[in-house]
């Protein structure tokens, strides 16, 4: 295996712009909040929260980081609306706090947790993850959180269990209903969801989850579809059979259980050979797993791809 | 209501930088990089969303001067028509650019291999030859009656682009429904004109008479 050797300032120690211009704003807008005590309390929610000092993980790509207003305007989560930038202005549709998310079905320990617990759980790492949707773009994402093997191994899982369905916030008042069927679900064999790439993530760029990103806790697998890293999760429950996701049970010639990223597998009604990086002109070859190759293909040693798209 | 030449010249003029508006928001949007995160695939977008919406407004204008009995709207229609042409060369642009980059072998393999660019790449096509034949000078070679036959393939050219959006669409069927409806609409009140007409015919009690409205549109209606 080759190990490369860091250069002087790994990239991953330079702040990037937009987290620099998110501080210069959220000074601006903490200074300009002391000086009006009477604001309005939607302008008050607007300064991002930091998460304080993370952990960096040898897992981050040193691939330059994608613009903080791209990953936070160009979004899939159809709850919020089926257009790229309806989530970004929907925000007000999902209430991030108070929240608990349930780890339960075939444990020794299930539990209830509050999010602020969850934060205090583990060290939170910072992980420059590349995403790739199965749309044909992708992006590079400097998510927070802890690995999602840490909360289950604390739950306890019994032998039978052998998936995880993991389950995302549903509220028909206020969310979009029809597209898919509701509440959105995903699925991981137990062993991708231990997989230490595998995380629970709480925020990126340094600051709390925006909700059109998932908040406030969402899965993150950088080496499948972006579609399989649920958002704004509820529930993660062991079970003994393979769970239907949300997008297989809507088209199951489409949407396999597993959506590992593959350029040789092409979607039914298009390639998904390259990729366009949210930011670049040109297209990008796309990798397989996504790039991940090296820590993920022995967990598909002997199976065929094209069957277990 | 007839306008007089001038006055026509007048909404001629008016009716082609309306017509160029989008393109001009667009090459805007790009300079500015108002277009969102991934303004190509906008781009993309936009230019086929326009070619639909032209092919639907040209499709309007025959009923729209059944409506209001204002034969001149004929006279924009060639316009209308050029440009759904227009953006859709725009739109194929982009993809022959801005998605496959000129690969001539990833394209042929794309319009073999997907239905849904095999649809849009066949209605583009069809829509080359009504572009060519658009001038007055095509018409009378052509003559009025293989002309209209002709030009009738806007009714499948807009049916593909329509198949084309919704097979594109991953989830939400909306817009293409939409599109699909206001197509349907419009090719249909056609189809029921013209079993009307038939009717009456055979009915004997109607025959378009010279001099009248029901010839100019026997003629002229696509």
């Amino acid at each position: 295996m080759l190990i490369r050797t860091a250069s002087d300032i790994p990239s991953s120690e330079i702040t990037p712009e937009d987290l620099y211009q998110g501080r210069r704003r959220f000074i601006a807008q903490a200074g300009s909040l002391a000086l009006a005590g009477t604001l309005a309390p939607a302008q008050v929610r607007a300064a991002p929260a930091p998460l304080g000092v993370l952990t960096k993980s040898p897992y981050s790509t040193n691939e330059a980081s994608t613009h903080y207003k791209a990953v936070t305007t160009y979004n899939n989560f159809y709850e919020l609306g089926t257009d790229k930038a309806d989530p970004s202005a929907n925000t007000h549709r999902l209430k991030p706090t108070p929240w608990t998310l349930r780890i339960e079905g075939l444990v020794n320990k299930p539990r209830s947790i509050a999010i602020e617990d969850l934060l205090k759980l583990a060290p939170l790492e910072e992980r420059i993850y590349r995403m790739r949707c199965v749309e044909g773009w992708s992006m590079v994402i400097p998510w927070v959180g802890i690995p999602l093997s840490t909360l289950i191994r604390q739950a306890d899982p019994q032998g039978s269990a052998r998936f995880v369905e993991f389950v995302s916030h549903y509220d028909r008042s206020t969310m979009t209903r029809g597209v898919l069927e509701w509440p959105y679900t995903e699925g991981l064999r137990l062993d991708e969801a231990l997989h230490p790439l595998t995380l629970l993530a709480v925020g990126l760029y340094g600051e709390v989850l925006p909700v059109q990103n998932g908040a406030p806790v969402r899965l993150v697998v950088p080496w499948k579809y972006g579609f399989k890293s649920a958002k704004s999760l509820v529930s993660i429950r062991l079970v003994e059979r393979q769970p239907v996701s949300a997008w297989t049970k809507a088209a199951p010639a489409e949407y396999g259980f597993f959506s590992n990223v593959n350029p040789e597998v092409d979607h039914p009604r298009w390639s998904q050979a390259t990729e366009r990086r949210i930011g670049e002109f040109s297209k990008r070859r796309t990798l397989m797993f996504n790039g991940y190759a090296d820590q993920v293909a022995s967990l598909y040693t002997g199976m065929d791809l094209r069957r277990f798209y | 209501m007839t306008p007089s030449n001038l006055q026509l010249k007048v909404i001629k003029t008016a009716l082609f930088l309306l017509c160029l508006m989008p393109a001009v928001l667009l090459w805007r949007g790009l300079e500015t990089d108002t277009l969102g995160a991934n303004p190509l695939e906008t781009l993309t977008r936009a230019t086929g969303e326009w070619t639909l919406r032209f092919l639907l407004i040209t499709l309007a204008v025959t009923p729209l001067r059944r409506f209001t009995g204002w034969h001149w709207l004929i006279r924009l229609r060639r316009t209308l028509g050029l440009f759904a042409f227009a953006y859709g060369a725009a739109h194929l642009l982009t993809y022959v650019w801005l998605d496959q980059f000129f690969d001539w072998q990833a394209i042929a393999r794309d319009i073999l291999k997907r239905p849904f660019i095999t649809v849009g790449f066949a209605a583009l096509v069809l829509m080359v030859p009504l572009a060519l034949t658009s001038s007055n000078a095509a018409i009378r070679r052509l003559g009025g009656r293989r002309w209209q036959s002709l030009h009738r393939a806007i009714y499948p050219i807009t049916l593909l682009g329509c198949v084309h959006f919704w097979w594109l669409v991953k989830k939400d069927i909306t817009e293409p429904l939409l599109y699909t409806l206001v197509a349907v609409a419009l090719i249909g009140l056609r189809g029921w004109w013209r079993e009307q007409e038939r009717r009456k015919q055979r009915a004997g009690g109607y025959l378009p008479q010279p001099g009248q409205g029901g010839k100019v549109i026997k003629i002229f209606a696509k």
